[in-house]
């Protein structure tokens, strides 16, 4: 077990969005623009990383039976404060980003993460484990947000990019556009992964 | 109460506001348990089930236990000078009331209904995990719904869920048969199936309510 390799399977190996296919939800809902994208990212990824620290630490007093409720309730702590701290500080993100601030408590690939990862190992890898997954995550979040911002409305994090003659493909900031974007980008990689081992 | 808004709560959660085509909520199940027809109607009762108990339960514990009104019940049991604002801890307490609803109504069907129990069963552990329930929840309190709405919505959200999956079951049932490129082939082709239906219940917003 390296730490290297632990900290880089969440991007591409792993990827939770693209290999695992977890955290849809949050993933279509909130990449119509790149601002909301990464601030999903970062949020999740924090809770990702505390959450995997926690569990780590407690592992060995838990016990087996009741091990699910505790782990939610690690993970809803850390949710809270994420959600507290956002409306204090990011006000306009967290209204855009809406319930889905809250529904992180519900998002797979946490409690996924917990479970498959951090209940079973030491507290750094499970650190490195949690960093990257959560890296990972919000890489995918971001490009598929860069596809449908640019194509869907012209701009780039809010700022315009298209020539004035672009005219945006509106479909794609809509809901349909998340499913038909992320239905292609997981049979591009698809269509990669069976590419490279042939 | 005006039957008249209901009515409106209703059509807006089935078909303007899809849970699963317009607010990406319990995006999981619907993938994963859209392969065939039996198991998806399966998968709808229960989450119509356990959505409208859960709007109940959490609009209940909302209202008399962690706003802050003359009505709370730690206000009343401790006579508290003021009542206490606990609205910050609704994250944690809507997902443990959930997760525990979920065991305790899978314990009762169990107890009660063994045929049911058969048909729902195996689906009831996965929904703890819907972030369509906990989303519902957080809905009605978004929406300012009162106790009889929030139940409603409950109801008309969970069949709106059933609707998508269970056109998703018959299309994918389909699907098997058909010659699709190879890298296309299962979860990619859904989400294609899932952007089309998407594009369809879009037609929808249209409507005046």
């Amino acid at each position: 077990m390296s730490m290297m390799s632990e900290f880089s399977k969440g991007f591409y190996k792993e990827n939770p969005v693209f290999k695992l296919v977890l955290g849809l939800c949050p993933t279509l809902a909130v990449s119509n623009s790149v601002q909301n994208a990464i601030g999903m990212g970062v949020a999740a990824t924090f809770v990702l990383i505390m959450s995997n620290v926690i569990v780590s630490l407690i592992r060995k007093g838990v016990p087996k039976k009741i091990r699910i409720p505790i782990y939610i309730v690690v993970i809803a702590t850390f949710v809270t404060i994420v959600d507290l701290v956002m409306a204090g500080f990011a006000p306009a993100l967290h209204k855009s980003l809406g319930i889905f601030v809250p529904l992180i408590v519900v998002n797979c690939i946490i409690l996924g993460r917990a479970e498959a990862f951090a209940g079973k190992n030491p507290v750094f890898y499970s650190f490195l484990d949690g960093l990257g997954m959560g890296l990972g995550f919000t890489f995918a979040l971001t490009i598929i947000s860069i596809v449908r911002e640019l194509l869907g409305n012209g701009s780039l994090w809010g700022v315009p990019l298209m020539p004035p003659s672009f005219e945006p493909v509106l479909l794609l900031i809509l809901p349909p556009g998340a499913f038909l974007t992320l239905g292609l980008f997981l049979g591009f990689f698809n269509w990669l992964d069976a590419k490279r081992d042939a | 109460m005006d039957l008249n808004h209901l009515f409106v709560i209703t059509i807006s959660a089935i078909f303007i506001n899809n849970f699963v085509l317009n607010r990406f909520l319990g995006i999981c199940p619907y993938i994963g348990v859209s392969k065939n027809m039996d198991s998806a109607v399966g998968m709808g009762m229960a989450v119509v089930f356990v959505m409208t108990l859960a709007s109940m339960v959490t609009w209940l514990i909302y209202d008399f236990m962690l706003k802050p009104t003359t009505s709370n019940i730690f206000y009343i049991i401790f006579s508290a000078k003021e009542p206490p604002d606990l609205t910050y801890l609704k994250t944690i307490a809507f997902i443990l009331v959930i997760a525990s609803l979920v065991q305790f109504v899978e314990m009762v069907v169990q107890k009660v209904s063994p045929t049911l129990y058969k048909s729902l069963g195996i689906y009831l552990p996965l929904i703890t995990t819907n972030c369509a329930i906990l989303g519902v929840a957080f809905l009605n309190l978004d929406e300012n719904f009162n106790f009889i709405e929030s139940i409603v919505n409950g109801f008309a959200a969970g069949v709106g869920f059933t609707l998508a999956l269970v056109l998703m079951a018959g299309i994918r049932e389909r699907l098997e048969l058909a010659p699709i490129p190879k890298p296309l082939r299962g979860v990619p082709i859904a989400f294609l199936m899932a952007g089309l239906m998407a594009i369809a219940f879009l037609g929808f917003s249209g409507l005046k309510l």
